[in-house]
């Protein structure tokens, strides 16, 4: 019988830090390693490469290791490659991963995402900072008004939120507590040390209504995800874990234009590929890049309604790790590092298969949800131990 | 914000509008076969695809769609806090504008507040900011 599914076998990770002195292409063979060692496959059973945004020439701490890079440092060989940022956020190089290995143009494919941004700052003469006379793209439109980081374009949506539907700083800090809470419990995770509401509510502000612990930091780290075909799961040990539903989206390339973020029209379509439901899911694992967006995803994935998601996650509990919608076990982000869209796949995972130790859902998880992005750009995964 | 800004680079498709400041107007792409403005400009109407566009001047006021307070220094010369505001175009339907909010208290900025243009020059280029009306 044949298996048109797409599964995510292997996966791995490399020492997670700031200012790592490890190469970044070392990093990624730390967590190919791990990966094929979990699936026990080897590298000449690799026959794709999958990355997201691919390595970018002019920002190279964002993304310094590039999919044909890979492909030819580890002396893979490849039918099938990709790599790239002109897809729907990070996740969606495993989407292209599964579309892959379901048409028959790959068996195994290794997704990364590689990040160096800490190492890079810290060695501005291996890694320079572009020095740009004039701004052009869709920078054009923010850059000339201070508007220069993502936190200021997030902190707009959030800001809505707020006077629209009343979300408090109370409220939004469940994020970050419970991120921290559970990266107290994951030796991988960036900060170990749990946060109070008194320090949240006392943090310095970034760019209202967001402060300091609801931005992730630059982080050293890679992750991997090997996909796998159905037809080719008798090649691995170890438990398959099945790409259930696949679900993007984009429609202006642009965090202003747009009236909702991308997370919205992404987590409604993600439903109208499989017969599971919100009720179905054992854990989530949310895009957290700033707090926000984690809130934006729980309403966009109908697990509450529009507005509602500062009550869905007041006091902490039901998303706490024995609440009953475990969130961001890993530490999100915010807790465990900006792995960037890949530790939330990783996560899901690793509760599938329940191997996350202290941090272990209870009661035997066997549907996740997983998502990237949520701006202008938005993919959401749900996977399934069947 | 003392320091300077990022400038946009520019060329025939965003002249008109981060130029238009020099005779004092806010002009912004727009479609003369359906009537759509398009924002940011490109030579094809997103609305209709037609190639008949051409820079519009509209009336400069609009809504503060939302905004946030930014109190982060991205940079050791920036000023701050200030604020940065989604503006909803008046006359231009579907047209956000991100820009800051000058001339009042940063306390002062709520969602719903009435704006209107202000242009400031930095080399050949007039940023549109946006007031208060009172
Ligand atoms: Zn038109």
């Amino acid at each position: 019988m044949t298996n048109g599914d797409a599964y995510i076998t292997g996966i791995g990770q490399s020492q997670v830090g700031m200012k790592l002195t490890r190469h970044p292409l070392l990093l990624t063979l730390d967590a190919v390693r791990e990966a094929l060692a979990e699936a026990n496959l080897g590298i000449d059973q690799i026959d794709g490469v999958s990355t997201y945004p691919g390595r970018t020439p002019g920002l190279l701490g964002f993304s310094p290791v590039g999919a044909d890079e890979l492909v030819d440092a580890l002396g893979i060989k490849a039918t099938w490659y990709a790599g790239g940022a002109e897809i729907t956020s990070q996740l969606g190089a495993v989407v292209a991963a599964a579309a892959a290995v379901r048409c028959g143009l790959a068996r195994h494919v290794i997704c990364f995402r590689t990040v160096y941004e800490a190492a890079a700052l810290a060695r501005p003469d291996e890694y320079p900072v572009p020095r740009r006379d004039r701004v052009d793209g869709t920078s054009q439109w923010t850059a000339p008004f201070n508007a220069l980081s993502a936190a200021t374009w997030t902190a707009q949506y959030a800001m809505r939120h707020v006077k629209r539907y009343g979300l408090t700083r109370e409220q939004l800090a469940q994020i970050a507590l419970t991120g921290r809470a559970n990266a107290a419990l994951n030796p991988r995770a960036l900060v170990r040390e749990p946060l109070t509401m008194d320090e949240y509510l006392s943090a310095r502000m970034i760019s209202s209504p967001l402060c300091l612990y609801d931005c992730d930091r630059y982080t050293d780290a890679s992750t991997v995800l090997i996909v796998s075909a159905g037809d080719a799961l008798d090649e691995v040990s170890c438990t398959p874990i099945r790409i259930a539903a696949m679900a993007g989206s984009v429609d202006r390339l642009s965090w202003d234009q747009a009236e909702w973020m991308a997370c919205y029209p992404t987590g409604i379509d993600l439903w109208k590929h499989t017969d599971y439901k919100p009720s179905d899911v054992d854990t989530a694992q949310l895009y957290d890049g700033f707090s926000f967006q984690a809130v934006a995803w729980l309403e966009a994935l109908g697990f509450c309604d529009i507005g509602e998601g500062g009550r869905f996650i007041e006091g902490g509990k039901r998303i706490a790790l024995d609440g009953e919608l475990p969130l961001n076990t890993f530490g999100g982000q915010i807790g465990a590092g900006r792995l960037h869209g890949f530790g939330f796949a990783h996560e899901a995972v690793v509760q599938l298969r329940g191997k996350g130790e202290a941090r272990q859902v209870a009661g035997d998880p066997r549907v996740a949800v997983c998502t990237s992005g949520g701006g202008p750009l938005a993919t959401a995964l749900l996977l399934a131990r069947d | 914000m003392a320091a300077p800004r990022p400038l946009p680079r520019l060329d025939d498709t965003n002249r008109a509008f981060w130029t238009g400041g020099a005779e004092q107007e806010l002009r912004l792409m727009h479609c003369r076969d359906c009537d759509a403005f398009i924002h940011p400009p490109r030579p094809v109407c997103r609305n209709c695809l037609s190639e008949n566009v051409a820079p519009r001047t509209v009336a400069g006021t609009g809504v503060v769609d939302t905004f946030t307070v930014n109190y982060q220094k991205w940079h050791p010369a920036m000023e701050v806090p200030f604020v940065i505001a989604r503006v909803a175009v008046d006359g231009a339907p579907g047209v956000y504008l991100t820009t800051n909010i000058v001339g009042c208290p940063v306390e002062a900025v709520d969602i719903g507040d009435r704006v209107r243009v202000v242009f400031e020059r930095q080399d050949d280029v007039y940023l549109p900011l946006f007031e208060k009306i009172d």
